[in-house]
């Protein structure tokens, strides 16, 4: 903002340069653009003033990424990626060091629970139709954040070295075996072994504590620049930038994210961490879906437990694997299992340009498209819920069934979305 | 900059050139880092033949052997085990062992039990789907999946097997159990991991 040669210019407005708070803002601001992104970001970025329940997610979000952060840099202090030590001391820091029970029960509850408000800051995006344009690009950069977690759950489940984290990981590098032609040795290139080993636990310790978390923060800042740069959505879809206060410029139905939304997200915050300390202290394991029971054995790569099933948040993409069975067109179902799981996952990204509805916020759409968000909310939920079970054939033709409404859900949406009878959408949004 | 085309055309030669160079040199530095993901030396040597006594190994009992890391299952078959292969014969997918034979069923085995000695199966206890260690051996009616017939059922995935390894149709795992290079060292002695052939 500040270019060439100007005067000093008092940018606080809380006092005069000879306070010493003031002077010292000031000298800042004349080296930092701090208020200046202060103003961007906080104090002067407006957002709706009729934000609902669905908005805390996003701030959440943030709030789990600061837990995983700090909890996860005290533990990898007593952590040992070694395959002959791992279990051992994730036990160590379950037993004997003080307090280390809290801090693994935090970042084993953070990881489901961030999992649990991406998915509610997804679904807030769907059905208010956060993609739409112009904000295609924080919503593939959400997909990107999305399927970035989901490697920092795959890589730090490897950890605890237990057996589902063994046997979890064999099948997921596996994956990349069923590519054609160069299959089998990516997945020794991956594993860095011919089986799951030493070498994978090291590589994957590597990924979960350094790598992705680097590139999950880029990530984030760029959904929250991308955010800032088109301002938010809102339950009724409209563009509050389309009716500025033509005095000030700023949007009638805008209010300043802080302190307006900061405040507010503290209630959000207080609830979160209600819920979340319950969990922790209460029902860490949360009846075996949070920590599998299988996970508290010891690694043994030369059996399988009887029932292996992936942690909650990717069963049903794992329910999705498991649907295809057929060979198709002299293509192994293996193959085709992973191209539809890769698939169910990849097509997150093509959103913003597959829904052609004419208005945004499912408050303005047709019966029918709630009835279409209905039916793959619960084809969702079905396959995870039949991802944690063992395999079976009725559960099979359930999967097939449900993996067919979910791709048909968004391979119809060019069609669907623009069919029946839109109410009119207001000029300013609705409290 | 000059307005001078020829000038400018120069410069963007050298600037195109300058990139080209630069971008060669910033992908061979890959080369040594992407090369790090590879199995080491040491994982490598690790691979040496098994040798597995199988002297007091009962009727239809299963001991498990580890070699390369891997499982791998000697299972000794009781008459009625055996009889249940020909029962199972129009239900899976490659009965004759005939897909990728050179990796999954060595030339000795290529048969119906896919064996050496028709009752003692040794096979590498991995899906040949994602990889998982199969559940089994199911006798009949003991599994749900397998319903009346006998085999191994993987836990992750539900792909069946009969009891010499072979996959049934239409399931995810695309080929039967690999049979590893195997030969008897005495009648009760087994050698897991080489045979007579090549090695």
């Amino acid at each position: 903002m500040a270019t060439g040669k100007k005067e000093p210019v008092l940018v606080t407005g809380l006092g005069a340069l000879d306070k010493p708070a003031s002077g010292l803002l000031t000298w800042v601001d004349q080296r930092f653009p701090l208020m200046e992104n202060w103003k961007a970001h906080l104090s002067e970025y407006y957002a709706p003033k009729n934000f609902n329940f669905w908005y805390f997610f996003g701030a959440l979000a943030m709030l789990v990424l600061v837990i995983q952060i700090v909890t996860g840099i005290f533990l990898t202090m007593h952590y040992k990626p070694d395959a002959a030590k791992a279990f051992e001391s994730v036990e160590y820091i379950m037993r004997e060091v003080p307090w280390g029970w809290l801090v693994r029960y935090m970042h084993s509850t953070g990881a489901s629970m961030f999992f649990v408000v991406i998915y509610l800051h997804m679904f807030r995006g769907l059905i208010y139709g956060s993609y739409r344009k112009p904000r295609e690009l924080i919503w593939v950069f959400g997909v990107m954040i999305f399927l970035c977690l989901m490697g920092e759950a795959f890589f730090g489940y490897l950890l605890p070295w237990g057996q589902m984290s063994y046997w979890g990981a064999q099948v997921i590098v596996n994956l990349a075996s069923a590519i054609p032609l160069i299959g089998p040795d990516l997945a020794i290139w991956v594993r860095g072994d011919y089986v799951v080993g030493d070498a994978t636990l090291n590589r994957f310790f590597a990924f979960h504590v350094i790598a992705l978390p680097l590139v999950l923060l880029g990530l984030v800042a760029a959904h929250i620049l991308a955010l800032h740069e088109v301002g938010s959505n809102n339950p009724d879809g409209v563009e509050i930038n389309e009716n500025k206060d033509p005095k000030t410029g700023i949007p009638l139905d805008g209010i300043p994210f802080h302190p307006y939304y900061t405040v507010h997200d503290i209630v959000g915050v207080v609830v979160f961490l209600m819920v979340f300390s319950a969990i922790v202290f209460f029902a860490p394991e949360m009846g075996g879906y949070f920590l599998e029971y299988n996970n508290f054995v010891p690694a043994d790569p030369l059996k399988t437990p009887l029932h292996i099933a992936p942690v909650w948040y990717f069963t049903p993409y794992y329910s999705i694997l498991r649907a295809m069975v057929w060979n198709f067109f002299w293509i192994d179902a293996k193959v085709w299992g992973v191209v539809a799981m890769g698939a169910s996952t990849l097509i997150f990204f093509f959103l913003p340009w597959l829904d052609r509805s004419p208005v945004k916020s499912i408050r303005y759409r047709p019966r029918l498209h709630t009835w279409a968000y209905t039916l793959f909310v619960i084809a969702f939920l079905i396959l995870g819920y039949l991802g944690t079970l063992p395999p079976s054939p009725v559960g099979e033709v359930v999967s097939q069934v449900c993996t067919l409404i979910y791709f048909a859900f968004f391979l119809g949406m060019p069609w669907w979305s623009r069919w029946g009878q839109f109410k009119p959408v207001p000029a300013r949004v609705t409290m | 900059m000059s307005n001078d085309p020829s000038a400018h055309s120069g410069r963007r030669g050298a600037i195109v050139a300058t990139s080209v160079v630069g971008g060669f040199g910033a992908l061979c530095t890959a080369i040594p880092f992407v090369a790090t993901f590879a199995p080491s030396e040491k994982a490598r040597a690790a691979g040496a033949p098994v040798e597995v006594d199988i002297g007091n190994l009962k009727e239809g009992e299963l001991i498990i052997a580890e070699w390369r890391g891997k499982p791998v299952w000697i299972l000794k078959r009781s008459k009625e085990m055996l009889d249940s292969l020909a029962k199972t014969e129009s239900k899976v997918a490659d009965p004759k062992s005939e897909r990728k034979p050179s990796e999954l069923t060595p030339e000795y085995c290529r048969n119906q039990a896919r064996s050496i000695k028709p009752e003692v199966l040794v096979a590498v206890g991995i899906c040949t789907h994602l990889g998982c260690s199969p559940s089994g051996p199911f006798a009949t009616g003991a599994n749900i999946t397998l319903g009346d017939d006998m085999g191994f059922v993987c836990p992750c995935h539900g792909s069946t097997f009969d009891l010499a390894g072979r996959v049934w149709k239409d399931k995810p795992a695309p080929d039967n159990l690999e049979i590893p290079p195997h030969k008897y060292l005495s009648d009760t002695r087994l050698l897991i991991g080489e045979d007579n052939k090549g090695a």
